[in-house]
């Protein structure tokens, strides 16, 4: 036993005497050495730590949008691929995608595309600057938000879009664009639902809806009666005739306020024949908002004439 | 006067600051005059920081001047009173200067009336127990009358855990322009003492300090001849400068006690109230009344009356500049001085009990306020050097405008800053920090609402 120890520490001086004079055998070996530890580290790790990853969601997340836009409620899209191949979500659930790509997820993973109708935002004003006037100026930060600050914004109704852009400036799809009357237009087609714009409006005028909801309330001024009109020419002024020209109880009044309740049957275009001002509006397929018959015309295309007060 | 002026040179004061320029000369000498009641008052439900107040009157009911129309909702609210007899027109929203729609009571004053006041069940300060001065506070109506309108009687009670050694009456009055604390000091001295007396009660305070600007001899004067020999009161000069009203800055500089982050005075021991607040508070509790009416400076270079007015509250911004005679081109109009004060969005805005003043400016002031342009941040540090809070304006100021609200919040103090705007106003690229700041806050709250 001495014997061995003895050896061993013969060999030991031995080697050390042999390579103190060789610093690149030092290096050659100590590298050597540890790129062959690691090596079978990782050999080892790669057959034992091993995780399957199901192989449907490579293929499945190269076939989705990329835009990270959130809109289906999972955090990105790669998240949503992991959900689809999981089978938590129908491919459907995306708002962005194309039908094609959708019917390519669904195939990849043999489920049904799901019937999940398309959400977009709805703005609940109408008050642009031809129809609309301010009773102040704004000056500061070019924001909506900024302006929102000072004492409500300027804007002769408080409710009102104040109309300096964000929910345009925060649409990463150019969904909205704000129009001739500063007032944001949404692209129905274009728009995701990602409800950025809902976040980024100070005076909260947008939400999020399938677009069968058609029949939309464009205004949100609590005031009673006709004195809002001063301000604004399409404000709805409480008078209920949208509530009860609807059937089933669909328009409610509150706070002054027609308000659509979307769980009852809501395909009653009659509801806004009578609107007085055209605050109740039909979005059409092709032509967008449309007012009713009884509607007050606004033929003015130019900014309202304002004094401030 | 030499004495005040010796006594300034080595005033106590804080660190940081600016030196706008006072304006307080047109409005300084002239006596608190009765102002005329508007056609239509509009008394919003939440005048205060808290619950809104709620109706106790209904729409057709004859009121008189100094009835209650709204009690308290709750601890954090106060009582609302009739600011002339008439008869309630409506209960509906109407603007305010926080920029939301507030329920309000509509009173309509009628004409022919004698507008007397009625006294109530008084609060006397003989027999009256701390519990009682605090309700009699909050069923005066009474907040702070300095800007913020902070229910006073909120202010008074206070954990047991936690004693008051000093109680700070605030005469400051930094902002620019603003005259109402001055002439009340002047001129309310009796009540602004008998208002100590009912807080020294209430708290148990060991001493109490006057404080007042080195700019208002006169004050200081008033006040010294009417100081009572059995109590301790005193009053202490400080060297002028902005922002030095606000409460915590006047802390620091009275007593060398800084009152900790997030925190009140009442953790270093100290209550703090305008001067105004405890005139009122002297005036009406022995009455038992409530405020319907208060002391605001109507001045500006758009204003032509310029004074100190006893202005009832409700009254609209639009009617007080007519029946001040405003000139036809006013294009600014302020609510309170031109540091802090909002700037008015609609002269329908009543106003209320946290008003101080109203300012108004004419295009000759203003045009070249609205031709400048705002330049990129030129990292000079004149914002750094005017923080009294010593936050870093310049870099909070990036950050705003990268939109990294939250990193604002957690790593730069941002809920330090009480707007007091003086790093807006030595900002050499005029770059709108505050606004920043304000819209950052609101963001920052929004988004911890929501997660």
């Amino acid at each position: 036993m001495l014997n061995f120890e003895y050896q061993i520490a013969v060999f030991t001086r031995w080697c050390i005497s042999r390579i103190g004079d060789r610093p690149m055998l030092v290096a050659v070996v100590t590298l050597g050495g540890l790129t062959f530890l690691i090596a079978t580290a990782l050999v080892v790790a790669q057959s034992r730590l091993r995780v399957d990853e199901d192989p449907r969601i490579e293929p499945v997340y190269e076939l989705l949008p990329h835009t990270d836009c959130g809109a289906c409620g999972y955090p990105g899209c790669r998240a949503f691929a992991e959900a689809l191949a999981a089978a938590e979500v129908p491919p459907g659930k995306c708002t962005v995608g194309t039908e094609e790509e959708k019917q390519a997820i669904a195939d990849i993973l043999s489920v049904d595309v799901g019937n999940v109708e398309k959400v977009v935002a709805r703005l609940a004003c109408a008050g642009g600057a031809n129809v609309a006037r301010m009773h102040a100026f704004y000056e500061g930060l070019d924001s909506c938000r900024g302006a929102a600050l000072v004492a409500g914004g300027g804007k002769g109704c408080f409710w009102g879009c104040l109309g300096y852009g964000d929910c345009e400036a925060v649409c990463d799809v150019d969904a909205i664009i704000m129009s001739q009357d500063k007032l944001p237009v949404v692209i129905e087609d274009l728009c995701t639902a990602c409800g950025d714009c809902v976040d980024a409006c100070p005076k909260d005028l947008f939400t999020l809806h399938p677009v069968s909801h058609r029949l939309w309330v464009a205004c949100k001024n609590l005031e009673f009666g006709d004195p809002i009109l001063a301000d604004c020419e399409v404000a709805c002024t409480a008078c209920a005739k949208c509530a009860k020209d609807a059937t089933g109880g669909l328009i409610n009044m509150q706070d002054n306020l027609a308000v659509v309740d979307y769980t009852r049957s809501h395909d009653q275009r009659h509801a806004i024949d009578r609107c007085p001002t055209g605050a109740i509006v039909w979005f059409d397929k092709d032509q967008g908002p449309q007012k009713g018959p009884a509607a007050r015309k606004v033929f003015r295309t130019s900014v309202r004439h304002v004094a401030p007060t | 006067m030499t004495g005040i002026m010796d006594t300034a040179l080595g005033a106590p004061s804080f660190r940081h600051g600016v030196h706008p320029r006072e304006h307080k000369e047109d409005t300084r000498g002239l006596a608190i005059r009765q102002f005329p009641f508007a056609p239509m008052l509009i008394m919003p439900l939440r005048q205060h920081l808290g619950a809104p107040a709620v109706p106790v009157v209904r729409v057709g009911q004859e009121v008189a001047r100094g009835e209650t129309i709204a009690r308290p909702d709750g601890f954090m609210s106060v009582a609302m009173h009739a600011p002339a007899s008439g008869v309630v027109r409506r209960i509906e929203l109407a603007p305010t200067i926080s920029g939301d729609m507030v329920e309000s009571v509509f009173i309509e004053p009628l004409p022919a009336d004698t507008q007397e006041v009625d006294d109530g069940e008084p609060c006397r300060l003989d027999n009256a127990t701390p519990e009682q001065i605090m309700t009699a506070i909050q069923n005066a109506g009474i907040v702070g009358l300095g800007g913020a309108a902070f229910p006073t009687h909120a202010k008074l009670r206070f954990p047991d855990d936690k004693h008051v050694d000093t109680l700070i009456i605030n005469g400051v009055e930094c902002e620019p322009y603003l005259t109402t604390d001055h002439r009340v000091m002047l001129e309310q001295s009796a009540d602004v003492i008998a208002g100590i007396r009912y807080l020294v009660k209430a708290t148990s305070a060991v001493r109490t300090i006057i404080a007042v600007e080195a700019n208002k001899p006169d004050a200081v004067t008033a006040l010294s001849a009417a100081l009572p020999d059995d109590l301790p009161v005193d009053v202490t000069v400080l060297k002028v400068k902005y922002p030095q009203g606000a409460e915590k800055i006047l802390i620091k500089a009275l007593l060398k006690r800084e009152v900790p982050q997030g925190g009140l005075p009442i953790d270093v021991g100290v209550i703090c109230t305008n001067v105004a607040t405890t005139a009122e508070i002297g005036r009406l509790l022995p009455r038992g009344r409530g405020i319907q009416e208060r002391v605001i400076t109507i001045a500006g270079p758009g204003v032509e009356k310029k004074g100190n007015y006893l202005i009832p509250i409700g009254t609209p911004v639009r009617f007080a500049l007519e029946a001040c005679g405003a000139d036809p081109d006013i294009t600014r109009v302020f609510m309170g001085g031109p540091m802090m004060g909002p700037a008015v969005s609609n002269l329908d805005i009543p106003v209320t009990k946290g008003t101080s003043g109203i300012l108004a400016f004419t295009v000759h002031e203003t045009a070249a306020i609205v031709e400048r342009k705002v330049y990129a941040c030129i990292h000079c540090a004149r914002c750094v050097e005017s923080c009294p809070v010593f936050l870093n304006p310049s870099h909070l100021g990036l950050l705003a405008k990268n939109e990294q609200y939250e990193q604002m919040a957690d790593d730069h103090s941002l809920y330090d800053c009480f707007e007091c705007g003086a790093c807006n106003y030595v900002c050499p690229s005029h770059i709108p920090l505050v606004q920043y700041f304000r819209l950052a806050k609101k963001m920052v709250r929004k988004l911890r609402a929501t997660h």
